[in-house]
């Protein structure tokens, strides 16, 4: 599959473990995984199959136990907090089922705030927050605060957070979890169009087998291992570009 | 970065309105509180102190009744106008003896009347006081001698009695007492007792005996020492006079006594000192309440909070630009509730120290003390959660209930 180059993401045999001595429990035992640029991945499987934890890892939110986590080629799993915070800030994307925006905190505020980080003076900031508000159809809603917006607004601002930097990977934990089949589907189109438009790569968990028909591939959890991998309903309207 | 930290620091204030006003109206009542009642105790002592440096250090105050124990003057005779002679003739270094006999009279002048007290004493009362005529004459030997109805008043009775026309020269009805005044006293303002120093009316001693006591009795001495020469040696004297006059056995105690100035001194010092001991021992509750209120903010949000710093480390921030960010809300929180706690307690130590006619004397380390001690405990409570929350790995972080 990589053999070219290396993939942007690589796992080799990592495994996650909680607690310690007797009361170790292995969240993940052992995945081997591999992921391409551009990319649209789903990660499916019962809950506490460790499909949750597996994205915390890939998206450098938690660390692996051993193994190895090569990101763009380059080893990951024995990175410093700083180092894994500057990847987080310049490369990857985060979308979570709970939205985990800041409350009382407009819109705005809110997308424009991994710009700040960056250290974006305010005018460029602002002008591609508001553009990412665009992006996701929330043009006008630049002021609303949280709390002023539905469960798929703030979602979307979620999306425009995560964009707004044009990272090179976006991760989605159960984006439509919380939301209604309508609104689910609303989401998944504009994931689909993230990745085809700006060659994001995108990866999502759900338990929803209709949202993961949205991607290229599927993988399989089942007990801390990947059970299968399937190809999705359009595997092959890029594949051909990307290898 | 800088900038930046600032800009988040001060979205951070603006987004917890309520949380904010909390903390900073805790550090404001905290320091608030400590720096004005401080500042009264403080005006207190002060205006003790001039109070008595104004009466003079050197001054002796002779009464008759024991020294210790319960009953006081009851009992013991009253002293005699012998006894004054003799004090003037036989101590040494006095610049001045007082004789004092008191009553109480409405005054009346014109349709005016006004509750007052009078004093029948000689001029040398003026000196022992250290009181100026301001209007006037004193009495005239031949005034004190025969007792005369005349009087010099306090500027109370002015005020109360005259208003704005010259005393001097006028009748005023003292009782049933018709009598002429002389002289207008200097204005004194309020002893250190509260009591109004002015309110007085002041006649020649034989006077008010026959007017108003009825007998020869003297129940009050005022002895001024000169000031070059020791208030203890001339107590002491006096009191072996008295002892002598009063045919007390040696074992016997004294049926009577001499109270210097210069205790009186010391003993409302102290006083005023531990009173105002006492608004700062009230006021640190406050300050601690103050915080404990501070904490209690904190600590609640800390759940929130926790959350919101996984947001941020989620989306890539440094771990040190989210404890600056915390830390800088916290500083300018706590400043900012100090510095107005610091205003307030001035204007309000202002105007208490006016209403209560003291000197405004505020204390600048008690004003630096509690600034530093609030500002603290909004910093330290502000911050430490913080510094926990940063530390954790950020999914955890993100998953705190």
């Amino acid at each position: 599959m990589a053999d070219k180059k290396h993939a942007l993401i690589s796992l080799t045999r990592v495994t996650k473990a909680y607690g310690s001595n007797e009361a170790r429990i292995f969240a993940l035992r052992g995945i081997d995984l591999s992921i391409e640029s551009g990319e649209f991945i789903s990660v499916m499987g019962p809950s506490g199959s460790g499909k949750s934890t597996c994205m915390n890892i890939l998206g450098c939110l938690d660390t692996p136990t051993s193994g190895q986590y090569k990101f763009g080629g380059v080893e990951v799993s024995h990175m410093s907090r700083k180092q894994l915070a500057t990847l987080r800030r310049f490369y990857l994307g985060f979308v979570f089922q709970g939205f985990n925006l800041l409350n009382r905190t407009t819109a705005m505020e809110n997308v424009e705030l991994p710009l700040v980080y960056r250290g974006m003076p305010p005018k460029k900031r602002k002008a591609l927050a508001r553009k990412a508000l665009e992006q996701v159809g929330l043009a006008g809603r630049e002021a609303h605060t949280p709390g002023e917006l539905s469960g798929g607004q703030q979602q979307r601002v979620a999306i425009a957070r995560a964009i707004a930097t044009t990272p090179s990977v976006l991760f989605a934990d159960e984006p439509t979890g919380n939301l209604d089949t309508a609104k689910s589907h609303e989401i998944m189109e504009l994931l689909k169009q993230l990745n085809q438009e700006q060659k994001i790569t995108v990866v999502m968990v759900t338990h929803e087998s209709d949202m993961a028909a949205y991607s290229d591939r599927i993988i399989h959890f089942v007990d801390g291992q990947v059970a299968d991998v399937e190809n999705g309903q359009t595997p092959t309207a890029k594949g051909g570009q990307d290898r | 970065m800088i900038r930046n930290t600032f800009i988040l620091a001060f979205r951070g204030i603006r987004r917890n309105v309520m949380r904010s006003v909390l903390t900073i109206l805790g550090i404001i009542i905290g320091v608030a509180a400590v720096i004005t009642l401080v500042t009264i105790g403080n005006g207190t002592t002060a205006q003790v102190t001039q109070q008595i440096a104004a009466m003079g250090t050197n001054v002796l105050l002779i009464s008759p009744g024991q020294r210790h124990g319960p009953g006081g003057a009851a009992g013991a005779p009253n002293f005699s106008v012998k006894d004054v002679q003799a004090i003037e003739q036989q101590i040494n270094d006095l610049a001045g003896v007082a004789p004092a006999v008191s009553a109480s009279a409405v005054a009346v002048a014109g349709n005016q009347n006004w509750s007052t007290s009078i004093t029948g004493t000689t001029n040398d009362f003026f000196t022992v006081r250290n009181w100026t005529i301001k209007a006037g004459r004193t009495f005239s030997q031949n005034e004190i001698n025969a007792g005369r109805t005349v009087c010099v008043v306090g500027d109370t009775i002015r005020v109360n009695l005259f208003g704005d026309t010259d005393p001097v020269g006028q009748k005023l009805r003292l009782g049933r007492v018709s009598c002429q005044i002389v002289g207008l006293l200097e204005a004194k303002g309020n002893s250190s007792m509260g009591r109004d120093q002015d309110d007085c009316v002041i006649m020649p001693m034989k006077a008010v005996q026959r007017r108003f006591s009825g007998n020869k009795d003297i129940p009050f001495i005022q002895v001024a020492v000169k000031s070059d020469a020791s208030t203890t040696t001339a107590s002491a004297a006096i009191q072996s006079l008295l002892r002598k006059r009063r045919h007390i056995a040696d074992n016997e105690e004294d049926n009577f006594r001499i109270m210097d100035t210069k205790e009186l001194a010391t003993m409302l010092t102290s006083t005023t000192k531990t009173m105002t001991a006492l608004l700062g021992a009230v006021a640190a509750v406050s300050l601690l309440v103050g915080g404990i209120g501070i904490m209690n903010i904190m600590l609640v949000s800390v759940t929130e909070r926790t959350r919101e710093i996984g947001i941020r480390l989620a989306i890539g921030a440094y771990e040190h630009e989210v404890l600056l960010q915390f830390l800088v809300e916290s500083v300018v929180l706590s400043s900012f509730g100090g510095i107005f706690g610091i205003i307030l307690a001035l204007a309000a130590s202002f105007g208490g120290t006016k209403m209560l006619g003291i000197p405004f004397a505020p204390d600048i380390s008690i004003i630096i003390i509690a600034f530093f001690f609030s500002a603290a405990v909004g910093v330290v409570f502000g911050y430490f959660p913080a510094l926990k929350a940063a530390r954790m790995d950020p999914i955890d972080a993100l998953r705190h209930e």
